[in-house]
């Protein structure tokens, strides 16, 4: 990630045109602004079959490419695309392209700090994992489950190792599938492998399998827990001691498991998305406590407060204390901290943000198509056409806002004093 | 003869009520308690409105399609449901035994309406019959216990009617009677009479469904 | 006594059903059967088999039942007996030759389309109970072979037809460069977050139908539709998972729609024209997983066009011309009171619309949706021959004057086309969208 202490935390407003962008080319698509705020981008039409990237109103390299699709900033601040050329496709960077180019590339993945770039790759018909333009040794014949490790140095995926067509319902069911970290495919085999999690070490791969039609399980490096389940979903590694924490259905009721053996002492109607607090003392989950309710449930037990359609986005203060998520009423959206949701509601809401200290937190709202900020329950006072995620400067005392405002692009940076007062 | 009397519309009767009664509510209080901790989604979706929507186009006749389509047998089970509720409780002689047995009085019907309303009862339950032995569809369907039930709701009637006109032996016909309705009434929880205290719940919750949530006519 | 036997009981060669009974053991039957009713099943089971008054005023609402000269084998309480009634009645003990007719007759003579549901006095769900039959023959691995490999392309895949990770988005971006040939600035955007709605589809438009991904794409262009489809799983919102018992798989599959649009960020979900997938992310799957209804609003096709030619967002250029008739599928008309907003559609778009009889609520199925035509070549002769009621139904709209039949339905399409097809009945059969396509005024 791009040290945020070295970004501009002074200049209270910069201005981007983007409206001149329209009459440069025959279509703008959406725009993407980058981490750090200095940088504006969109995929344009330059014409019939040629696309560029246009950025802060440059052009993207000399290349034009055919398509361009799936542009991105990493959260270290490198624009990236996928794009294809001649009939070939790969992904490009700062616009230019890998070296190696494929059949087809899709659903990309970054590591939290942008050094690892991964994303699905098909060339002839086989499927294999790339990373940073290196795409694994061994291709396999289909691939349906994406990983990129924590620290981005590792890949994996849901591998299908044994060929078989369709209509062979009962050699499907003895087992065709595995996972493959780095390209090494496992020795067992799976009716089915899904979701895949890699060890904050990058050593160990954990996944969904199931072992026949009925049961479930999860599967720690090849090798299956000893319990069964009627169904679990997605595992996830310890930051620390490297254990295996998911949900799994027993009985017809949801709980959270470690390693195989029951971790929270109640049952959910339902239960998914667990996390653990960096300091990996804590987790959280969201969960629906009784039929369609739904809350978090921090280390087995839920917030008194429930609510009707759905909770999501879900997230840890840095220092573990707190835990944010986006609670959805009828139609509209509240953020809700610690189980107390925010006065307002929206039409959407973003997952949270805290700042370095916990006390803060701001989310990008949005209502009749107007975009803004609601920083500890309180609206900011500007609206915009477009918004990106509100960022803390490293002190925490000020926010850094990207936005669209009248056909301009605009980074800010703002005094939480001000905002909250 | 005069003790067996004694017997069926005395303390069997009482618990006959009793199970009848009891029976009931326990059945009802079963199937709640059992919603609460096998299918608690069920509350979710249940509609006063709706319900009422629904129960109201089928106890109206003529008023769903099916009732239309099936003109002779809606004109029958009505009547005959009707006839079969109205005059257990609205029966002169009844009525008098609900005063002294309850301390309750009501209205009631004259006796010869009350005839013709009986013999409703019986010519209903001889459609039912010729109906389930002569239409495929249902003698398809038709076990053993749909003849007990058939039975044991046209015997009070049958009892009854016998011992109004006193055809036969008067006394063993009104014993019979009474324990004809005590069998009944016991029966009602406890076999698929009790269709009597379900319906509701089945046709509210069907309605409930389809008003509330499919957004449609269960009718 | 004796009961009428004329339902032939026919050597159907199904190597899901085959060679799973030949696997079974009583024990095995048994525990299973016991297993799914003790534990899976409650209350409403219970209370519909002991409400049933055995009347058989259900039998007129199944098309099979008429299909077949009124033979109460068809019958859905006659379905009920010779499935579950029997398993209670027995608790389990019932023979692996029995679970053959059971599969047979819960996955390939009945619809799920819940009109019986409409004709019985009591409200007594015999579809549900059907299900519980599937669920039961899924337990015992017994299910039809193809459907039984659609629920695996689910568990594989996340959609219905084996459609590979690369395929989905490689073909939405054909489908753009295609109709940019018509519409140069047209877009399919791909994986646009915060976008107003997510269209979802079906995976045999991808696979075999991608010119409704291309007419979608100009209506949502036309209209000024704020839209995205994702480029990750999630996508199909088809469910082969929910009418073979899979109830796990559905619930995956469901959760993987579900969390697609709220990591797009999206209002709104809306599907293309298919009836089970409504059926499936309003009514079933959403419930497996906890949402007593969806998370986000579902709004199917009918309704969609509905709403864009009631706000004139979309023009009629000229209305179409051959007179049509408009089917109405199960699922979104019984399932969703859609009907009116049908023929509101069909009166904007068409200038001649001619019902056919019974319709709405009443309408007689397709006989594929329910999952019988996912059960493949092997029953397509059952499901055809057990809607002959439809196709006299077509038949006596079509002398009326109807030229095109409105399937808005997936399922009812292809169902309608084999039977269109088998009875020599002549109709052309369409989506709203390929009339929508054609009449709507769309930039020179």
């Amino acid at each position: 990630m791009a040290d945020p202490q070295s970004w501009d935390w002074e200049t209270r407003e910069k201005k981007i045109p983007l409206d001149a962008w329209k009459t440069e080319y025959r279509w703008v698509e959406e725009p993407y602004a980058s981490p750090d705020g200095e940088k504006v981008a969109a995929v344009v039409n330059v014409d019939e079959g040629e696309f560029t990237v246009c950025v802060n109103g440059e052009a993207w390299g000399e290349t034009v490419f055919d398509k361009i699709w799936h542009l991105r900033f990493s959260p270290d601040g490198r624009l990236t695309a996928l794009v294809n050329e001649m009939g070939e496709w790969t992904m490009a960077i700062d616009g230019e392209a890998w070296e190696n180019k494929f059949g087809y590339i899709w659903e990309p993945h970054y590591s939290a700090d942008g050094s690892g770039i991964a994303a699905a790759v098909q060339q002839d018909m086989q499927y294999a994992m790339v990373l940073n333009g290196e795409p694994w040794e061994t291709m396999f014949a289909n691939m349906t489950y994406f990983a990129l490790s924590p620290d981005g140095r590792h890949t994996a995926g849901a591998v299908q190792v044994v060929d078989v067509d369709s209509g062979e319902i009962h050699k499907f069911q003895e087992g065709t599938f595995t996972a493959a970290l780095d390209g090494n495919a496992w020795d067992t085999r799976f009716v089915n492998v899904w979701n895949l999690a890699i060890s904050p070490d990058g050593v160990h791969l954990a996944a969904e399998v199931r072992l026949n039609l009925y049961d479930y399980t999860i599967a720690v490096d090849g090798v299956p827990w000893d319990a069964r389940y009627q169904t679990v979903w997605a595992p996830v590694f310890h930051p620390l001691t490297g254990g295996v924490v998911a949900p799994v259905r027993e009985k017809g009721a949801w709980t959270l498991a470690q390693d195989g053996k029951p971790l929270w002492k109640r049952t959910f109607v339902q239960l998914w998305q667990q996390m653990f607090s960096p300091d990996g003392q804590r987790i959280a989950a969201i969960v629906a406590p009784k039929y369609g309710r739904w809350t978090v449930a921090v280390d087995g037990e839920p917030w008194p407060a429930t609510f009707g359609k759905l909770v999501t986005d879900a997230v840890f203060s840095p220092d573990g204390r707190k835990v944010a998520a986006l609670a959805k009423d009828g139609e509209t959206f509240r953020v809700v901290v610690d189980g107390q949701p925010w006065s307002d509601a929206w039409d959407m809401a973003w997952k949270p943000v805290f700042g370095p200290d916990g006390k803060d937190v701001v989310a990008k709202v949005e209502k009749d198509h107007r975009y803004t900020y609601s920083l500890n329950n309180r609206v900011w006072r500007g609206t915009a056409d477009a918004a990106w995620d509100p960022v803390f400067s490293p002190d925490g005392t000020r926010l850094l806002l990207r936005t669209v405002e009248s056909g301009q692009y605009v980074r800010r940076v703002v005094p939480v004093s001000e905002m909250a007062g | 003869m005069h003790s067996f009397y004694n017997f069926v519309s005395g303390p069997l009767a009482w618990i006959a009520f009793l199970l009848f009664i009891g029976g009931s509510i326990f059945r009802i209080g079963r199937m709640l308690v059992l919603v609460a901790q096998k299918e608690p989604f069920i509350f979710t979706y249940m509609s006063w409105r709706y319900s009422f929507r629904s129960i109201l186009h089928w106890i109206v006749p003529f008023a769903t399609v099916n009732w239309r389509r099936q003109p002779v047998l809606t004109v029958v089970t009505f009547a005959f449901h009707l006839c079969l509720l109205a005059v257990p409780v609205f029966l002169l002689a009844h009525a008098v035994l609900w005063e002294d047995s309850f301390g309750i009085r009501w209205w009631s019907l004259p006796d010869t309406l009350a005839d013709t309303l009986t013999v409703i009862v019986i010519l209903g339950a001889v459609f039912f019959l010729v109906r389930r032995i002569t239409r495929p569809e249902v003698r398809f369907v038709t076990s053993a216990s749909d003849y007990v039930i058939l039975a044991i709701v046209s015997a009070p009637f049958i009892t009854g009617f016998l011992a109004y006109h006193q055809w036969f032996a008067y006394p063993l016909m009104m014993g019979l009677h009474v324990l004809a309705g005590d069998i009944m009434l016991a029966a009602i929880p406890f076999t698929r009479l009790s269709h009597m205290i379900f319906s509701p719940f089945t046709r509210a919750y069907m309605g409930s469904e389809f008003g509330k949530v499919r957004h449609a006519r269960d009718w | 006594m004796a009961e009428p036997s004329k339902q032939e009981k026919t050597a159907v060669v199904d190597d899901g059903i085959d060679v799973g009974v030949s696997r079974l053991t009583e024990e095995k039957i048994q525990s299973v059967i016991n297993s799914v009713i003790d534990n899976e099943t409650g209350v409403r089971l219970k209370t519909y088999v002991e409400t049933c008054i055995h009347c058989g005023l259900c039998s007129e609402a199944c098309h099979y039942y008429l299909s077949h000269d009124k033979d109460p084998h068809y019958s859905p309480v006659g379905k009920v007996k010779q499935t579950i009634w029997e398993m209670i009645r027995k608790k389990g003990r019932v023979s692996p030759e029995f679970i053959r007719q059971a599969a047979i007759i819960a996955h390939t003579q009945c619809n799920l389309c819940k009109r019986c549901a409409q004709y019985c006095p009591f409200g007594i769900d015999i579809a549900y109970m059907m299900s519980i039959v599937r669920r039961i023959i899924h337990r015992l691995g017994v299910t039809p072979l193809y459907i039984q490999d659609t629920a695996h392309s689910h568990s594989v895949t996340m959609n219905q037809m084996w459609v590979k990770g690369d395929e989905w988005p490689d073909t939405l971006q054909w489908q753009e460069e295609e109709a940019q040939a018509e519409i140069p600035d047209l877009r399919i955007p791909l994986e646009k977050e915060g976008a107003d709605i997510m269209y979802s589809v079906i995976a045999p438009e991808p696979k075999f139908q991608a010119q409704l991904l291309y007419q979608a794409a100009v209506i949502m262009h036309v209209a000024g539709v704020d839209w995205t489809m994702p480029a990750s799983v999630g996508w199909d919102n088809s469910d082969m998972a929910m009418y073979t018992g899979d109830n796990e798989i559905m619930g995956r599959i469901k959760r993987a729609h579900f969390e697609t649009a709220e990591r797009l960020k999206v209002k709104k979900i809306v599907m293309g024209e298919c009836g089970h997938a409504f059926r499936s992310v309003y009514d079933m799957g959403n419930r497996w997983l906890g949402w007593s209804m969806p998370p986000f609003t579902i709004v199917h096709a009918i309704e969609f066009y509905y709403d864009l030619i009631k706000a004139g967002r979309i023009q009629i250029a000229r209305k179409f011309k051959p007179p049509v008739t408009l089917h109405d599928p199960c699922n979104v008309v019984r399932g969703a009171g859609l009907g009116e907003k049908a023929r509101y559609v069909a009166h904007a778009l068409c200038e001649t619309v001619i019902e056919m009889y019974p319709n709405r609520e009443h309408n007689y199925c397709c006989c594929a949706g329910g999952g019988v035509i996912n059960t493949g070549p092997p029953f397509k002769m059952a499901r055809v021959e057990g809607n002959r009621v439809k196709a006299e139904q077509l038949f006596e709209t079509k002398t009326k004057g109807a030229e095109v039949l409105i399937a808005p339905c997936h399922n009812c399409h292809s169902g309608l086309e084999d039977i269109v097809h088998h009875y020599e009945i002549g109709l052309e059969i369409k989506f709203f969208s390929d009339i929508i396509y054609e009449v709507m005024e769309k930039p020179a």
